[in-house]
Order: C-alpha cells, then sequence, then structure tokens
C-alpha cells in the first residue's frame, strides 16, 4: 500500500508497510497512478502508451524500471506480514504507565474542558490522598514485570492544587527505585495558575516532561481559559511559563494549545507562543460534542487542513533560518520511530496504560474516567478485573475494520480510543474527523523532515 | 537513481525482529493527552 501527495513542487509517497519514504520526479508520480502492486510482463508497455503524449517512452522505461527495483527491494507496495504479530501473548503488556489525577478541582473555569472543569465524569471536587498516590506507585511497581522504565503523570484538573501529594509521591517513589530496578519518570500537565520559585525548581529538577496549558494569543486564550472570576489567565502564567522555561535546561517541556472553530487561523497563536520564548510547542483540536458552539465538525475540515499546511510552511522557513522549533504534532521520526509492535498495538490504554482517580479508581485512560465500563478496579478495594484489561488487547489496527487497509495506520496506530468511543460510541470505529486531520499531519511531517 | 530519491532508512520489518520490549514512553505520556504513536522513540536496549 502507498500513499502520494504533492507539496510545492515536490512529490513524496509513503510505503505503509517498510515505513519507506521517497521523493519522487513527475513521471514516476504519473506512473504510480497505474499500478497497484501487482506487475504483469504487459504492465511496462501499456504505461508507456498511457503516457506517450505527456513524457518520452525512455523516460517512462527509466522511471519504471526504478520503481520496480524498489518493489523487488520491498520498498514500494510492500506486503502487510505484522498481523500474525497481533497475538495475544505478544500484544498483552505489564502496566507501565499511570495517569494520576492528583485532582479532580482545577482552579480555571476552562469552557471547553473535557474533564468538565475538574469534576471528570464524577460529579464532585476532591483531591487525591497521600495515601493513594503511595499505592498507585506500589501497583504499578507490582504490575510492571520485568519493565524497567515507568510513566506517572501528574494530572487533573489542576495537580498544582494537591502540591504536597506531588512532591510526597515523587520522594515515595524515587525511595523505591533501587529497590525494584526501577526509572520512573514524572511528568505533570499544568495551567501555571499555582506556579511559584519553590513550585518550578521542584518542576526542573525532578519532573521529566512538563505540559504547559495555554491556547496561543491573548484574545484567544482569555476567551475559554478563564478563571472562576471570569477573567483570562494569559497575564497570570505568560511571565511564569517563561519564568520555568528560561531555568529549564534542556529538559523537555510542551507549550500545548487546544484550537476551536474560533481560531481556525491557529497557527498565529503557535506563532504568537514562539515569539513569546516557547520553542517547544502542541496544538491540538478541541474534543467536544458537536452540539458546543466552539466544536469542530465536517464543515471546518477545510479550514483546518489548509492551517496544517499554512504553519508547517512556517515552520520549514524558521529552521531554514537556523531557529530552533519543535512541534510536536509533526515531529514524527521518519527514520527510526516505534517497533511495529508499538505501532499496531495502539495508544496502550488499558493495558500498558491506566489512569487513576483520587478515590482508587481504576480506568483504562484518563478520557474515558467515570464511564463505569471502563472501570477496571480500584486500588483501595484491591481489586482489578484482568478480563476488561484483556478486552483492549483486541484493539489493534487489525481489529478495526477501517484501519486495515489505511495507509496512515503505522503512523497513528488507530487513533485515540477514548475519542472515537466520545464521537461514534464505540472505541473500535475510528473517529472520521480525527482521522482527517491526523492523515494531513503526518503529510506536514514528512514534509518538515524532508524539506529542512 | 535518477527518478527516485529514498529519504529515509525506516524498516518497520526489521523491527518486528526485536519489537515490543515495552521500555518505550507510553503512547499518551507525551504532550499529546489527546495520539500519534509515531512520534516517539524506540528505547529498545539493541
Amino acid at each position: 500500500m502507498i500513499h502520494k501527495f504533492k507539496w510545492g513542487n515536490n512529490n513524496f509517497v509513503v510505503d505503509s508497510n517498510s515505513g519507506a519514504v521517497h521523493m519522487v520526479d513527475d513521471i514516476s508520480y504519473d506512473i504510480l497512478d497505474y499500478l497497484n502492486g501487482t506487475f504483469f510482463d504487459y504492465t511496462e508497455n501499456y504505461i508507456v502508451k498511457k503516457l506517450e503524449n505527456k513524457y518520452t517512452e525512455k523516460d517512462v522505461r527509466e522511471a519504471y524500471q526504478e520503481i520496480f527495483e524498489l518493489y523487488k527491494n520491498e520498498k514500494l507496495f510492500s506486503k502487510d506480514t505484522y498481523e500474525n504479530l497481533a497475538t495475544e501473548e505478544k500484544l498483552s503488556s505489564p502496566i507501565k504507565a499511570v495517569c494520576l489525577n492528583v485532582a479532580h478541582d482545577c482552579n480555571l473555569r476552562c469552557s471547553y474542558c473535557f474533564a468538565s472543569e475538574g469534576k471528570f465524569g464524577c460529579g464532585k471536587r476532591e483531591l487525591m490522598p497521600l495515601e493513594t498516590a503511595k499505592k498507585a506507585v506500589d501497583f504499578i511497581i507490582e504490575k510492571s514485570g520485568n519493565i524497567k522504565n515507568l510513566e506517572m503523570d501528574f494530572f487533573g484538573g489542576e495537580p498544582l492544587m494537591n502540591w504536597d501529594v506531588v512532591t510526597e509521591t515523587v520522594k515515595y517513589a524515587r525511595s523505591l527505585e533501587k529497590k525494584h530496578n526501577k526509572n520512573f519518570r514524572f511528568t505533570l500537565t499544568t495551567n501555571g495558575i499555582l506556579l511559584n520559585d519553590e513550585k518550578i525548581n521542584f518542576i526542573n529538577k525532578e519532573i521529566y516532561d512538563v505540559v504547559l496549558s495555554m491556547d496561543g494569543r491573548k484574545n484567544i486564550n482569555d476567551k475559554f481559559r478563564i478563571t472562576k472570576t471570569k477573567t483570562g489567565s494569559y497575564d497570570l502564567i505568560v511571565p511564569k511559563f517563561q519564568k520555568l522555561i528560561n531555568s529549564r535546561g534542556d529538559k523537555s517541556y510542551y507549550v500545548r494549545g487546544t484550537y476551536t472553530n474560533q481560531n481556525p487561523d491557529f497557527s498565529n497563536d503557535v506563532m504568537h507562543m514562539y515569539d513569546l520564548g516557547f520553542k517547544s510547542l502542541s496544538m491540538e483540536p478541541v474534543l467536544c460534542d458537536d452540539k458546543f458552539p466552539y466544536a469542530l465538525t465536517e464543515k471546518d475540515l477545510d479550514k483546518i487542513l489548509k492551517e496544517h499546511e499554512t504553519l508547517c510552511k512556517k515552520l520549514i522557513k524558521l529552521k531554514n533560518e537556523g531557529k530552533k522549533i519543535n512541534f510536536f504534532n509533526f515531529n514524527v521520526d521518519i527514520n527510526n520511530g516505534p517497533c511495529v509492535v508499538k505501532r499496531l498495538k495502539g495508544c496502550g490504554c488499558g493495558n500498558d496504560y491506566v489512569a487513576i482517580t483520587p478515590n482508587g479508581d481504576i480506568y483504562s485512560c484518563h478520557q474515558l474516567v467515570g464511564e463505569e465500563k471502563f472501570k477496571i478496579g480500584n486500588l483501595n478495594e484491591h481489586t482489578f478485573d484482568n478480563k476488561i484489561k484483556k478486552k483492549f488487547l483486541h484493539t489493534t489496527i487489525y481489529h478495526k475494520e477501517k484501519c486495515k487497509n489505511c495507509w496512515v495506520k503505522f503512523y497513528c496506530s488507530g487513533g485515540c480510543a477514548a475519542k472515537n468511543y466520545q464521537h461514534c460510541g464505540d472505541i473500535m470505529k475510528p473517529f472520521d474527523l480525527n482521522c482527517k486531520i491526523q492523515k494531513k499531519k503526518i503529510e506536514c511531517a514528512i514534509a518538515l523532515w524532508a524539506l529542512t | 537513481m535518477k527518478h527516485i530519491k529514498t529519504i529515509n532508512t525506516a524498516d518497520l520489518k526489521k523491527s518486528a525482529e526485536y519489537g515490543g520490549c515495552g521500555e518505550c514512553q507510553a503512547s499518551c505520556q507525551t504532550a499529546s493527552k489527546v495520539n500519534t504513536v509515531s512520534n516517539q522513540k524506540c528505547e529498545h536496549k539493541k
């Protein structure tokens, strides 16, 4: 299976099953319209005839032979031979990552928040007790088997509202690393309101990757990201984010925005944040029901796809000027990247990744918190239903009818299970709008990689 | 090759030989809390 696309004067061809990416001339690009991976004795002459009014016979035969050579080397029209890897034995993974919802509460009232301004689907505001957080550390050590690298994400709500639990949990986990031969990597997502020098120092010392939430230009950010008294958060958070980043050295961070139908020109928001000194950025579409006035729907799609291209062109220009900028969503490792086993498994929710709520409930994903059918157990009640975990083994790209024959399947890995559930009512049915955006992102990622 | 230039060295088939060790970062633990598996790094100790 191949996918081809044009980017300015450049022609790209992706061979989905090998991962090979080619830049081709116009002749080869046109020849590929007549090929589907089956080569007959008469194919070459047939194509020469078809293109005789456009190219010379010599050029067509030359280009055809190059295509045929790549086919023989399994770099074009290569076969998908990985379905035999989608066995329960190969797919079943120890739990190695926990999203720790230390706060089901928030000091902002962002109207688009998927977590209902911190309450999630649980309907009440609460903070996680330290005892539960420590049980979560014990849980992941016990469930992770021989895997050394473990991840724990402090999430909410706003995790800085439960700061003592964050710091004590880190200390507790660090005290157990050597004994159990584990390496904890902590991540944290914050709106920045409660950041101060003490917290910045701790985060920059202990947190492997920090995600700082803001949406870009002041008028855009302050439209949605508002305090309890309905004032914008931009002026409060920007200096704090700048302080954190300026003292973070080479450690990873992302300033992460959400775009809605209110800012279809979101490349300007990304550039605004870049101008504020934030060099590592991410921008994601809002996740909500179509009934909300800011929802992104099919009618916004053309604008969104064009805006991704606009953003990519801006990034190509900056990088070719020698500027440093890292945009997460176009940041695909075209040469290496994860192994094919990980790519076919998907996001790992319910399998190697779970979310834990303040009362100790264990869910298959932070976005499915409050959905009873995705609850796996409870830390305080010492319950864990392996049958539910096992269900999530059968969510690979080979289990999703729509993904099997899609060129982007080894890049997106079947997309986000929670998003599928929220939009299509079924974790196995990829959300079409998201698929289309995802394909554009991958094209942009390839262009950015190739042209800088 | 005159008409085609292969611009990367990816080899998914080879990765099937050693893949699945699980030492890499879980997909949702990166900047994207809402998923592109391919933007992650392999941390397999080859």
